[in-house]
């Protein structure tokens, strides 16, 4: 069952991840790019890293998914332009290296057979939000202290910026 | 819940299949109850009858006859629109808001799934509907929708937080994310002999964070006074301009379960859950399902009661009140609430 649920969410993942790169539209980009990240939240569930999960649906799916669709509708792109079809050595090249690495990469998925292979039990443990509190603010308690300094500094700078660019008044 | 499925169904995958689909028939039933108790409500408030004639007893069956003609309605998709998305995006917004519900504890006896991370999940998917807001905004090319699903964003991004950090304030109270674990905690009458052991009661700062999450919640489910998004006077519909017939009736839905959604989250977090309110009284998981809607309800008929208090805030006072008032106000009331924790 695992094994099923896996490949579904893999080749949803890796089908967004190539609708998003070809896709000519950039809207339609970023909504693959939603598709590709909830699929990924999809694999860190069936490995047992419940919180990665949740995190990963509500920051990049939620939050930074809605800024980036707000920044690509106010830009208000056009479509993006046919590449351009001219053959050159370069293509030719790239295409051939290109052949290569998709090939060592399917030899090697090919060579890998069998189910998914079991989740140790003690690797169970590590994905709850109680591990990974105590984690956080037991043993690298210093680091998160720092981060958050760094990210309010970061939050405040904004703050400057954006005000800056509206009333003047800071600049004088 | 699921042992009582399997005592008389055959398969299990039936059994996995009704017992998945069971707060989709409450949210289905809720919902037409929802919309006539809506205008019933707006009609009493604004001393008229609000609808009476359909199906007799002061019109009950006014929705279903609104149902029966959403779905004759022809399916418009604007010829300038972007066909799939268009299509695509009021199923997404339902299932987002329907996925929320799995950790949802209607009973002692039915809870979705126990994962232990419970109410941050609920969180985290209802984010996705502001994504399929936008969806529908953008696909259906027109001005009116692209900046009404703008200011949903805008808004359900902002108030995430104040919603988040008051949540953040009962979990270390409760010190679990588990909603089925919140509500177990809050069994029995032990507070002051006769009032029940609810978190609302459990301290003075809980009654504040009950009114901020109840402001950011409103917010959340685009309720007035918050109902920007589809302001009709300024926006026509906001990002539902374009939709009709059943698409714009699953918006509709969509909203709906997300009042209901919410006011489950704020019974469960604050009003004890499926607990009843009179200690062993009434209690067990049948009457735990029914104090645990009728709760839910009770916020819901506060949100529609709001709704015909109180004017519509502008785009920049809403602004206002959420990042110069609820953020400030519910950060205090987190770490006065962990003081409180530490101290008692």
């Amino acid at each position: 069952m695992e094994t099923y649920i896996f490949i579904l969410f893999a080749t949803l993942a890796v089908a967004a991840a190539v609708g998003m790169i070809t896709s000519r539209n950039t809207v339609n980009s970023a909504l693959f790019l939603v598709l590709n990240l909830i699929s990924v939240a999809g694999i860190f569930l069936l490995l047992k890293a419940q919180f990665l999960a949740v995190i990963q649906v509500l920051v990049y799916g939620g939050a930074i998914m809605v800024l980036f669709l707000f920044v690509i509708m106010l830009l208000n792109l056009s479509d993006e332009e046919q590449m351009l079809s001219k053959f050159s050595v370069r293509y030719a090249v790239g295409f051939f290296l290109g052949v290569i690495v998709l090939s060592q990469l399917l030899y090697v998925i090919a060579s890998v057979t069998g189910t998914l292979p079991r989740i140790h039990p003690e690797m169970e443990a590590v994905g709850t939000v109680e591990t990974i509190g105590d984690a956080l603010f037991n043993i690298y308690m210093l680091p998160v202290l720092v981060t958050a300094i760094l990210l309010t500094a970061a939050v405040v700078g904004a703050l400057l910026l954006a005000q800056r660019n509206i009333s003047g008044k800071v600049n004088k | 819940m699921q042992q009582f499925l399997e005592s008389f169904l055959p398969a299990g995958p039936l059994v996995v299949f009704v017992f998945s689909i069971i707060p989709l028939m409450i949210i289905l039933v809720y919902a037409l109850f929802a919309i006539w108790l809506e205008r019933k409500v707006a009609g009493h408030i604004q001393d008229r009858l609000g609808p009476m004639h359909t199906g007799g007893w002061h019109g009950w069956s006014q929705t279903i006859a609104d149902l029966v003609k959403m779905i004759q309605k022809e399916d418009i998709v604007p010829a300038k629109a972007d066909r799939f998305l268009f299509k695509m995006a009021p199923f997404i917004a339902f299932a987002a808001s329907y996925a929320a519900f799995v950790a949802i504890p209607f009973s002692s006896g039915y809870i979705g799934s126990m994962i232990d991370v419970g109410i941050f999940y609920i969180v985290a998917i209802t984010s996705l509907l502001s994504v399929s807001i936008i969806m529908a905004g953008w696909a259906s090319n027109n001005k009116w929708s692209l900046l009404g699903a703008m200011r949903t964003a805008a808004q359900t991004v902002s108030y995430e937080v104040p919603t988040v950090v008051t949540i953040l304030s009962v979990i270390i109270v409760t010190g679990t994310l588990n909603l089925m674990e919140v509500t177990e905690m809050q069994t029995g009458n032990a507070f002051l002999g006769f009032l029940p052991n609810w978190l609302i009661f459990h301290s003075p700062f809980m009654v504040i964070a009950f009114v901020l999450f109840f402001i950011a919640s409103l917010a959340e489910a685009h309720r007035v006074p918050f109902d920007l998004p589809e302001s009709e006077s300024e926006l026509v519909g906001g990002y539902q301009t374009e939709y009709s017939g059943m698409r714009w009736g699953l918006f509709m839905l969509t909203e709906y379960a997300d009042m209901l959604l919410l006011s489950l989250v704020g019974a469960t977090l604050f009003f004890g859950g499926w607990n009843s309110p009179f200690g062993s009284f009434m209690d067990g998981p049948v009457w735990g399902a029914f104090w645990m809607l009728l709760k839910g309800m009770i916020l819901v008929f506060v949100m529609m009661w709001l709704r015909w208090t109180l004017p519509r805030l502008r785009v920049d006072q809403l602004m206002n009140v959420c990042w110069k008032y609820l953020i400030p106000l519910s950060f205090v009331n987190l770490v006065l609430i962990a003081l409180w924790e530490m101290i008692f």
